[in-house]
């Protein structure tokens, strides 16, 4: 990844709003044709970076360079990208042609022209036939295609996407999800999508920058960033994860209440306690047999059916509770029920370790 | 991914960024400037030449506060001072008790012919406000029909202001009190209903004190209407002096400016006691409707929906028989002895007045206001709301917008006299003509307007600009194509506020015509000056019928601009 010159540099942008910073010594660097999802909770700065890329709202401090150029103090009017807000702003007295067509008229191109560029962009979002309806005649999902494809128009070099599909419902959202993915990998087009959804960033992004508080916590693929959260607030974060106290023993073992587990090399150097995290899915319990390396006797307290799995409220015999995801197969096969008691293993190569909560807080706050 | 582990200090502090500026911005800064200028010079130096009047004596030098020693020496003038307030409080008093009856019935009761009644209640919004004063000379007059009610008492003095002010002042706080008692959560009666409340103390506990900021607003509102009312007490006032006519006296008739400027000075003070009020009302006042509040649905109660209806019925009755005398008045040979009908005092130019120039000179005047101001206000309100950057001047410009509010139209007049009467004023040259009138009328009526277009605006979604500007489209195409047609039903209700309030209005052009600018209601004034009521009545009844013509023509073209954009409008 280094070899290659990045699209778009993000040095050190900071943004305040009087007293208030929203954004604090942000840096990043996006590749072209990546798409990348700002992910993180609400309040967190994602649409004020946006934003700030955009030229919406200048940075207060901080070098953005897209393709080579400063565009840091540039107006948006001079800027390369197109976007689309969660409102969508469509214009409700223009028809969607007139929408889609409405950055093209007065330029270069010529009536015929732009009537032919326009039904090349419906087309492309699923939309021929509609160039003469209003947007308010049009369902969510339309709407929204109808701001992409406007979004689309000028051929932007970005594309920028603030909460796009947030105000649609499950359905039509997954399905949109999955075709705005696909054009995307079509064109090609740089795309950063602002979302507070992990379960969209993950499905979409090829990276995925967590934020939080106005800065950014990780940058990594969707993989990385839920297999290896760098920081408590991303493994919280990003999917379900369990929390537990943990004290350090020696290189590489720790203590959970009695029990004994080994975590792989080089994870946890300092002595004192710790913040063990594992996700439900990750807690294994075929094939496990009582005294077996990272293995701890618990009890189920509380079963949720799920659909295609289980999720499992245990408790460990030291008292702390933890989640557990089962599938329906292990479930029928092993008869679990509430009341059962059981060993179940926490498979070293799925603990991450984090310095103590308190510690963590401190570090953040 | 390499810089995110760099600690932050390990870098100089980044230099903070200053945005391009671009022509366009430019243009935006301009466009801005000239509305900072063009307030400047219609509101604010003219206020200030008024301010400053009122501390100098005759030979232009400044004397402090001498002038108002002088006033409160002179016990005349405190005695119309006094005047005023007693006629506005009880004038206060009797409209907002009738506003809130009859706002009670419209929103509260299922009585019958509630449109038609709310229709008749706005009605005076259409006449000047000498009209009701004429009518009611017509009326409780020394040849009036029902003179005997007044047991002997005179009705030119405080009876027949408070009586013409009711009248002027009702639909202002009707307006108000039906927002206010609109506003409710029938939660909040279900609530109290369940706590076995008696009937009364739901009325005191629920509805009275839902309304209560309604109410104090609608009482200022009415309190400064009424307190600053030029026309009802110039007709009817007769001897009674109240401080709207000792201004127009005193510079018109006395040449005293410096006394003129002290009079009016003090016509601001209820717009002061407003301001204050209001900013006490403002922190206490919270919500009242949560998001989730169910509205209330009145229930039928025979009894009393037949009481408000008969009250409702009275209240209007009192409002149509004002109006529908000044209408008969106009249409009688001779009141009241020859009550056969005839068309001669309709014509103008017959009853020794300028005939009909002073018609078409209102009209003139109230189309370039609507047209010309429209345009500044909503540009103006665009400009202010719309646009990014010079936080600082925008914020100003808002604040002067809001300023016309506060001024009754007689200490406009006035101000306009000081400031563009000066000899050494280079605008000198526009006094005595059209021009004077008309940014004299848009400067009057301008906050109300700016309020509506601020209103609309907000309504429309803020990005557009943004992605006008991600389409590289220049901002007044943007203005052009979406803005405008989106806020159109604004603009055409701003233009035709204008156009009425234009065609109606007395007190500030009154200082301000030349005998080429007469306006038709001022006419009508001198010509009931000048004894010739039934003539008087007529004009005032020809600004009446202007008024609802163009308010039916509103009406149809909303309906048709509704009908062509129903397309894309939300239903
Ligand atoms: N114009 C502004 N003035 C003052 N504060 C602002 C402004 N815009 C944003 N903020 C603050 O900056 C912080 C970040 O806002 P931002 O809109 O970027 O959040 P976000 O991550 O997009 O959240 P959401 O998911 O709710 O959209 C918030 O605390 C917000 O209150
Ligand atoms: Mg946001």
């Amino acid at each position: 990844m280094t070899g290659r010159t990045p699209y778009l540099r993000i040095e050190h942008v900071s943004k305040s709003f009087g007293d208030f910073q929203a954004l604090k010594d942000i840096s990043l660097e996006i590749y072209a044709g990546e798409f990348v999802c700002f992910l993180g909770p609400s309040g967190c700065g994602k649409t004020t970076l946006l934003r700030a890329i955009a030229g919406l709202d200048i940075q207060s401090a901080g070098t953005i360079i897209q393709n080579g150029v400063d565009i840091s103090a540039l107006p948006p009017s001079q800027r390369d990208f197109g976007i689309v807000f969660q409102s969508y702003a469509l214009f409700p007295n223009l028809s969607v042609a007139d929408n889609v067509g409405y950055g093209l008229v007065g330029g270069k191109l010529s009536g015929a022209e732009i009537h032919q560029r326009v039904g090349d962009l419906l087309a492309m979002v699923g939309l021929t036939g509609q160039e003469r309806k209003y947007p308010s005649q049009l369902s969510g999902g339309q709407q929204q295609r109808v701001a992409l494809a406007r979004a689309l128009a000028m051929s932007p070099g970005l594309l920028l996407l603030d909460e796009p599909l947030s105000a649609l419902d499950a359905r039509v959202r997954q399905h949109l999800r999955a075709e705005l993915r696909q054009l995307q990998r079509r064109l090609e087009v740089t795309t950063i999508m602002v979302t507070h959804d992990q379960e969209e960033a993950l499905a979409i992004a090829d990276r995925i920058v967590v934020m939080n508080e106005g800065r950014i916590e990780q940058i990594g693929t969707p993989i990385d960033i839920y297999r290896q959260p760098e920081a408590s607030f991303v493994a919280d974060f990003v999917g379900q994860m369990n929390f537990l106290d943990v004290e350090h023993q020696s290189d590489n073992v720790i203590r959970l209440g009695d029990a004994i587990l080994e975590i792989g090399a080089g994870k946890f150097s300092r002595s004192g306690s710790a913040t063990l995290c594992i996700r439900p899915e990750d807690i294994q319990i075929r094939g496990v047999v009582p005294g077996q390396a990272n293995s701890v006797p618990a009890t189920i307290e509380l079963m949720e059916f799920l659909g295609s799995f289980c999720r499992a409220e245990l408790r460990l015999v030291c008292g702390r509770r933890l989640q557990a995801d089962f599938s329906i197969n292990a479930m029928r096969d092993l008869s679990l029920a509430p009341g059962q008691e059981l060993t179940i293993s926490l498979p070293a190569d799925r603990i991450r370790l984090f310095p103590a909560q308190t510690n963590v807080a401190r570090h953040h706050g | 991914m390499v810089d995110t582990t760099l600690a932050p200090n390990a870098m100089a502090v980044p230099r903070p960024v200053r945005p391009t500026v671009t022509g366009e911005d430019w243009l935006v800064r301009l466009c801005l400037l000239l509305l900072g200028l063009y307030l400047v010079l219609t509101l604010v130096l003219p206020l200030y030449t008024l301010l400053a009047k009122s501390l100098q004596d005759k030979e232009g030098q400044f004397v402090g506060l001498a002038n108002f020693a002088r006033y409160f020496a002179d016990p005349a003038m405190l005695q119309s001072f006094g005047n005023t307030i007693f006629v506005s409080a009880i004038g206060t008093a009797i409209t907002l008790l009738m506003a809130f009856l009859y706002a009670y019935a419209l929103t509260r009761t299922c009585m019958k012919g509630r449109g038609l009644f709310r229709a008749i209640a706005l009605i005076p919004l259409l006449a000047p406000s000498l009209l009701p004063g004429l009518a009611l000379v017509y009326l409780f007059g020394n040849q009036g029909i029902f003179k005997s009610l007044l047991f002997g008492h005179e009705i030119y003095g405080p009876i027949g202001i408070v009586m013409g002010e009711v009248f002027f002042a009702f639909p202002h706080a009707l307006i108000i009190l039906v927002t206010a008692l609109s506003v409710a959560d029938a939660r909040l009666y279900e609530a109290a209903e369940s706590l076995r409340a008696r009937p009364a103390r739901i009325f005191m506990t629920v509805t009275l004190s839902g309304c209560r900021y309604g109410l104090v607003s609608a009482g200022l509102v009415v309190f400064t209407l009424i307190f600053t009312d030029f026309g009802v007490p110039k007709v009817i006032g007769g001897s009674y002096n109240v401080l709207a006519t000792d201004v127009y006296r005193q510079v018109i008739g006395q040449f005293n400016f410096q006394m003129g400027a002290v009079v009016g000075l003090l016509l601001l003070l209820p717009a002061v006691l407003s301001f204050a009020v209001d900013r006490i009302i403002q922190r206490k006042q919270v919500a009242l409707l949560s998001a989730r509040a169910v509205p209330l649905q009145p229930k039928p109660r025979v009894l009393i929906d037949r009481l408000f209806f008969c009250l409702v019925a009275a209240m209007a009755g009192f409002l149509l028989l004002v109006l529908g005398m000044a209408l008969f008045g106009s249409l009688v040979k001779l009141w009241p002895y020859n009550l056969s009908l005839t068309l001669k005092w309709y014509d103008f130019a017959r009853a020794g007045t300028d005939g009909w120039g002073p018609y078409f000179n209102s009209l003139r005047m109230a189309a370039l206001v609507a047209v010309i101001g429209t345009a500044i206000i909503f540009c103006g309100a665009y400009l202010v709301e719309k646009t990014r950057g010079a936080g600082r001047l925008r914020a100003l410009l808002h604040l002067l917008a809001m300023i016309p509010l506060a001024v009754p139209g007689i200490v406009l007049g006035l101000s306009y006299i000081f400031f563009f009467n000066a000899p050494n004023n280079p605008l000198n040259f526009i006094y005595g003509t059209m021009t004077v009138l008309v940014v004299n009328t848009i400067c009057h009526f301008y906050t109300v307007g700016h309020l509506t277009a601020i209103t609309a605006l907000k309504q429309v979604d803020n990005e557009f600009e943004s992605v006008a500007a991600s389409l590289k489209v220049p901002l007044y195409r943007t203005f052009w194509r979406v803005t405008v047609p989106v806020c159109l039903p604004a603009i055409l209700d701003i233009s035709v506020y204008l156009f009425v309030n234009a065609m109606t209005t007395v007190s500030a052009v009154v200082f301000l015509y030349s005998a080429d600018t007469k306006l038709m209601s001022i006419n009508a004034i001198n010509t009931d000056d000048a004894g010739n009521t039934a003539s008087a009545c007529a004009m005032g009844m020809t600004i009446v019928a202007t008024s609802a013509v163009l308010k039916g023509l509103h009406s149809l073209i909303m309906r048709r601009v509704e009908r062509r954009t129903q397309a894309w409008r939300k239903r």
